[in-house]
């Protein structure tokens, strides 16, 4: 019987063209990627509608964390040492600078300083019961204030921005406390940290979104 | 070009007689470097920060400002909102009566929401005056108040575009309010009226 013969075709694919859009994304993303610097206190950020970007530059850094431990941070390691100088001087407390130039974060009192930068730096995490954060807790021993005023001392006529980065879940109260600290160094302004969020439909921003005028940016520069 | 002679009897030419060496195939199987390649995609993709955090500023009023001036504002055209633990929240208009003081609650998502609340507000003072622009959105926080229900009353000011808004200091009488409403018993006078 003629039985007509299929032609055998080879399952061999050619891959190069795959491999091709591979590699390009693959190098997009090498190009794109912006590495999580770890995060030595986790905090789960509140949402809002803002959209300005965060500031990563001159930043001080005050992170509340769940438990309600304040953590104070600078970005600057130049900041950092003069920081430390001024704490030497000031606070007549014997510092490591360099060890305190290294370090991410501070999270403790005056007269713990020492021993806290003895801990080894991938120790020193904000969860750690060891680590008791900057004493804030009630007014009468707000040392954020004292911290808050060294800060301005080394940022004197330099460009600074506060940043807040809170835990949905840090009380009133140590807000408020730092707050103080603000007020009381005249800190008039600071930022909050927040994750982005998409406008709620409907809603006036919403439609001044649509008509295409820039509110936020209205309300920032008014600011 | 690039191929290795490999024959081992080497030296002789290959005359029409001697078989010829094998061709090899320049084809390559890419299929590992493939995968090796979507392997390192996924990493990435994995790995990159897209969204970055945002920010929204906050002013502080300055420290001296008196008590009477903050509630110079005219009645019609204020509005306080209480923040309280376990996310409740209170709210009045214009000034509270010492002697009957009256709050509304309301919560954060749902009809009872602090949105509609505002928006409510703002129907009434446009309709009143004209304009919401003097419209002035007081907030206060009780020290149980968690700091995302912070964040979410200041968001509440953008969304709905209110440009006039303070965080006060509560007064004594809002904590009493506050503390009977919420069922916790009186602190008297703490930090947070001292200040």
């Amino acid at each position: 019987m003629g039985r007509a013969k299929v032609a055998r075709k080879s399952t061999n694919i050619d891959m190069t063209a795959m491999c091709d859009v591979a590699f390009l994304l693959l190098a997009f993303f090498i190009l794109t990627t912006k590495f999580k610097p770890q995060e030595a206190v986790p905090v789960v950020t509140p949402n809002s509608v803002s959209s300005k970007v965060a500031p990563s530059k001159d930043i001080c850094l005050i992170t509340v964390n769940s438990d309600g431990k304040v953590f104070l941070a600078l970005d600057d390691k130049a900041r950092r040492a003069d920081l430390a100088e001024l704490i030497i001087k000031d606070k007549k407390i014997n510092l490591n600078v360099a060890q305190f130039r290294d370090a991410e974060f501070i999270g403790c009192s005056f007269a713990q300083l020492p021993s806290f930068l003895n801990i080894p730096s991938d120790k020193r995490k904000g969860g750690s019961p060891n680590i008791p954060g900057i004493p804030c807790k009630d007014s009468a021993s707000n040392e954020m204030i004292e911290w808050m005023r060294l800060v301005k001392q080394v940022y004197l006529g330099k460009t600074l921005n506060i940043l807040f980065k809170g835990d949905n879940g840090v009380k009133y109260n140590v807000f408020d406390n730092v707050l103080e600290s603000f007020r009381k160094n005249e800190f008039d302004r600071f930022q909050m940290i927040t994750n982005p969020e998409s406008v709620p439909e409907g809603t006036e921003l919403w439609k001044e979104f649509k008509s295409n005028k820039s509110v936020t940016k209205e309300l920032d520069s008014e600011n | 070009m690039a191929e290795m002679e490999t024959s081992s009897g080497g030296g002789h030419k290959k005359g029409p007689g001697v078989k010829k060496g094998k061709k090899l195939s320049t084809r390559v199987d890419l299929t590992p470097m493939v995968d090796l390649g979507f392997l390192l995609i996924t990493f990435f993709i994995f790995t990159t920060t897209m969204a970055q955090p945002t920010a929204f500023k906050l002013l502080l009023p300055k420290e001296d400002v008196k008590e009477e001036n903050q509630n110079q504002v005219s009645e019609e055209k204020s509005l306080t909102i209480l923040l309280a633990g376990n996310n409740h929240i209170y709210t009045y208009e214009g000034k509270l009566d010492p002697k009957t003081p009256k709050v509304a609650t309301c919560e954060y998502t749902g009809d009872n929401s602090i949105r509609s609340v505002i928006i409510d507000k703002k129907n009434r003072v446009r309709e009143k005056f004209g304009t919401d622009k003097d419209l002035v959105i007081v907030i206060k926080c009780y020290k149980d108040a968690n700091y995302k229900n912070l964040v979410d009353i200041l968001d509440e000011m953008q969304i709905n575009v209110n440009k006039k808004y303070a965080l006060v200091k509560l007064s004594e009488l809002e904590k009493i309010i506050i503390e009977q409403s919420e069922g916790l018993p009186s602190s008297g006078s703490t930090e947070s009226s001292k200040k």
